[in-house]
């Protein structure tokens, strides 16, 4: 789960993390009030988006004008006309995509003088099973450009879980972010600060880019972002408070609810699958003769009609659908369970698209006899291919 | 041969009263007889579990007792995620030499800490999240239909459940059956990799030749291609073919597997395919002809 710079910075702030002072808005008439809660000369107004490149991002609407979604601001008519310009308005950047984000929140945060911009971040490194820092002395810019141009400007440092940062894990990271003095006393308590949310709160990835050292050599956090493991989230009421629907697609949000991994795409064939492997695997044949698919779809492992039922709905939500591939193999799920799902959501939604149905594994024969003896217009596949096939033609000749 | 689990493989269900773990336990029962030998609850312990058949089967308090008292060599884990970790430990401190998590969901940062325990052990764990293993007609662990196996000469390897299943299905319908299949789990932190199975499906005598499955998101599939060019080096090769799953996938989402994610420009399905296929693996476009594909290969 994902959550907005502002929530990311209260929660390091808990921890001890060095940020500025600032406020979050929701409408134009807060702005005021809030420039009034900063000391000035400077204060940066930030757009509030799920996505990075914010700074570098545009505007669809022209009123909105030329900047991107942080600007700068020298005095407090400044912080008030930026907030109405950007408040209500959409922002693209290179991670949103063409249709950008509605900018629902604006953040008023204290400027900073900035000596140097430097890169960490905290994430689970999958070879080692372990917490691991990735430093680099290039803060500020995209970090995966980074990675692509001077890999060696980047150092990755796992952490033992069972000792957690050492004074020598906090040395080799001042000495990989290249601090000395008191910015160097600064990091060493900011990497067992940051180690200790981290691990506290099940984070995901926490991201600074860029952590600033200011020109009194300080540290301070400039910009963060921060995920949470969607696993971890029961036992962690107080960070799923911090959730904001308005950020996720409306399919997937009803999806979550039902316990379904839905994600949409851009394609005409809508995927209904068991497994994560086989979900991707459904839409990569799909490609393979000739179509896109809509979505991604997991229904899981211990999914009942109803629950099917819902998946189907979901799919249907989308108006690029032009057919439907229910691709089950049954471990755990049973095939007549799926089967009867999908017959009542057929009959639930009046289904007016192609839907092609293969069904393997426990209880085959029994799911397969409830399709045919359904009297409806369901069209029946052997195998993955010969589904993959039917479905694409299906969709092809409508 | 086949690897890890046989006809003699003893079996404790850690959650076994459960929808689930009943459920489960009662299958592997049907299956050729695998040898569950009892439960795990900590509030149950003294009492019976009856399968659907009306067989009778202890419930022990701990993972330890049960060990000691059916010297059960392997324990199978449906304990739900909030708990499933220390579930783990447990099994690992009571040194059941072969753990195998099936639980779907259990936080990454918990088995941050199972895997530090686990390293410093002689158990060895396979998921979580993953379908178990099998040896057809020998023993069933975990949650795999077994109506689709075969007795026969592939090795399968996946990191996807149900993809595991296709292998399988395939290869059985293929007419050439397999030795073992072992579904590794989709999380980023498990206990077991691709390179440890390739590894015993290499060492394995009946193991003809080897399908390995594997999805975006992390270097596992380039690691073990490395593993099997420097095999193939020693000598030691099987004709084998792979199968990347997430072509498709749009970078920077989560594909259901906690796994399955392409980030940072990493863990792409290009790269993991030209890396198989340097190693020698026939990787199939299509994940409906790996069966096809393998009688192919076998043929030169």
């Amino acid at each position: 789960m994902n959550i907005h710079e502002h929530q990311a910075k209260a929660v390091l702030k808990e921890f001890g993390a060095p940020v500025a002072d600032g406020v979050a808005v929701f409408s134009a008439d807060e702005a005021a009030a809030a420039a009034d809660k900063l000391p000035g000369p400077l204060w940066v107004v930030k757009s509030q988006i799920h996505a990075g490149g914010r700074g570098k991002g545009k505007f669809k609407e022209a009123d909105a004008g030329e900047k991107g979604g942080v600007r700068l601001a020298f005095s407090k008519e400044e912080v008030i006309s930026n907030v109405g310009q950007m408040l209500g308005k959409t922002l693209v950047t290179h991670q949103t995509g063409p249709a950008g984000k509605q900018v629902n929140r604006i953040y008023i945060e204290d400027g900073a003088d900035i000596k140097t911009e430097l890169y960490l971040s905290l994430l689970v490194d999958r070879a080692s099973g372990q917490p691991a820092f990735v430093a680099s002395t290039e803060g500020g810019m995209d970090i995966e450009e980074v990675a692509e141009s001077t890999p060696e400007k980047i150092i990755t440092l796992p952490i033992d879980p069972t000792a957690g940062v050492t004074d020598a894990d906090a040395n080799k990271l001042c000495d990989a972010l290249g601090l000395e003095g008191t910015a160097r006393e600064d990091g060493i308590a900011l990497s067992k600060i940051l180690y200790k949310a981290f691990i506290e709160k099940d984070m995901d990835m926490l991201e600074i880019n860029p952590l600033i050292v200011m020109e009194n050599e300080r540290l301070r956090v400039l910009d963060a972002k921060v995920s949470f493991d969607g696993n971890a989230l029961f036992r962690h009421p107080d960070i799923m408070e911090l959730r904001d629907k308005t950020e996720e697609d409306e399919k997937e949000i009803e999806a979550s609810e039902w316990d379904l991994a839905y994600i949409a795409l851009e394609g005409t064939i809508g995927c209904m699958v068991n497994g994560a492997g086989l979900a991707m695997a459904t839409m990569d044949i799909i490609k393979l003769y000739g179509e896109e698919p809509a979505n991604f779809c997991d229904v899981g492992g211990g999914a009942n009609a109803e629950k099917v039922a819902a998946a189907f709905k979901i799919i249907m939500k989308d108006p690029a659908v032009k057919g439907i591939l229910v691709n089950i193999f049954g471990g755990i799920m049973k095939c007549d369970v799926i089967a009867e799902g999908v017959l009542q959501a057929v009959k639930e939604t009046n289904l007016a698209v192609p839907l092609v149905v293969r069904l393997e594994g426990t209880n085959v024969e029994k799911g397969k006899e409830i399709i045919a003896n359904s009297g409806l217009n369901v069209i029946p596949a052997n195998d993955l291919d010969d589904a993959a096939q039917k479905i694409v033609a299906a969709v092809k000749g409508a | 041969m086949s690897i890890l689990i046989d006809k003699n493989t003893k079996i404790l269900t850690q959650g076994m009263t459960g929808k689930t773990g009943s459920f489960h336990t009662n299958q592997a029962l049907d299956y050729f007889g695998t040898q569950m030998v009892g439960g795990i609850h900590p509030k149950k312990g003294g009492t019976n579990w009856t399968s659907d058949k009306g067989q009778e089967l202890p419930i022990f308090a701990s993972v330890a007792e049960g060990k000691e008292k059916t010297g059960a060599d392997a324990s199978v884990i449906y304990v739900p995620p909030a708990g499933c970790g220390a579930a783990i430990i447990e099994a690992i401190e009571a040194e059941i030499p072969l753990i195998v998590c099936i639980t779907e969901g259990v936080p990454v940062l918990d088995m941050v800490d199972v895997k530090a325990k686990l390293d410093k052990s002689s158990s060895r764990l396979i998921g979580p999240n993953c379908p178990g293993l099998m040896t057809p007609e020998q023993c069933k662990i975990g949650i795999m239909p077994g109506s689709i196996f075969k007795k026969g000469s592939v090795g399968v390897v996946s990191r996807s459940g149900t993809l595991t299943y296709e292998a399988v299905y395939q290869t059985s319908v293929e007419g050439l059956g397999q030795t073992s299949a072992v579904g590794i789990g989709g999380d980023p932190v498990k206990g077991t990799e691709f390179i440890d199975v390739l590894e015993m499906f290499l060492a394995d005598d009946e193991t003809e030749s080897i399908i390995m499955i594997g999805e975006i998101g992390g270097s596992a599939e380039e690691e073990a291609a490395q593993f099997l060019k420097d095999e193939a080096k020693k000598g030691r090769k099987k004709p084998m073919v792979g199968f990347i799953a997430g072509r498709t996938a749009p970078p920077g989402r989560t594909m259901g597997h906690a796994g399955a994610i392409v980030s940072g420009g990493k863990g792409g399905a290009e790269d993991k395919i030209a890396a198989m296929e340097e190693a020698g693996i026939t990787v199939s476009p299509s994940p409906a002809r790996l069966g096809v594909t393998m009688t192919e290969v076998l043929k030169g």
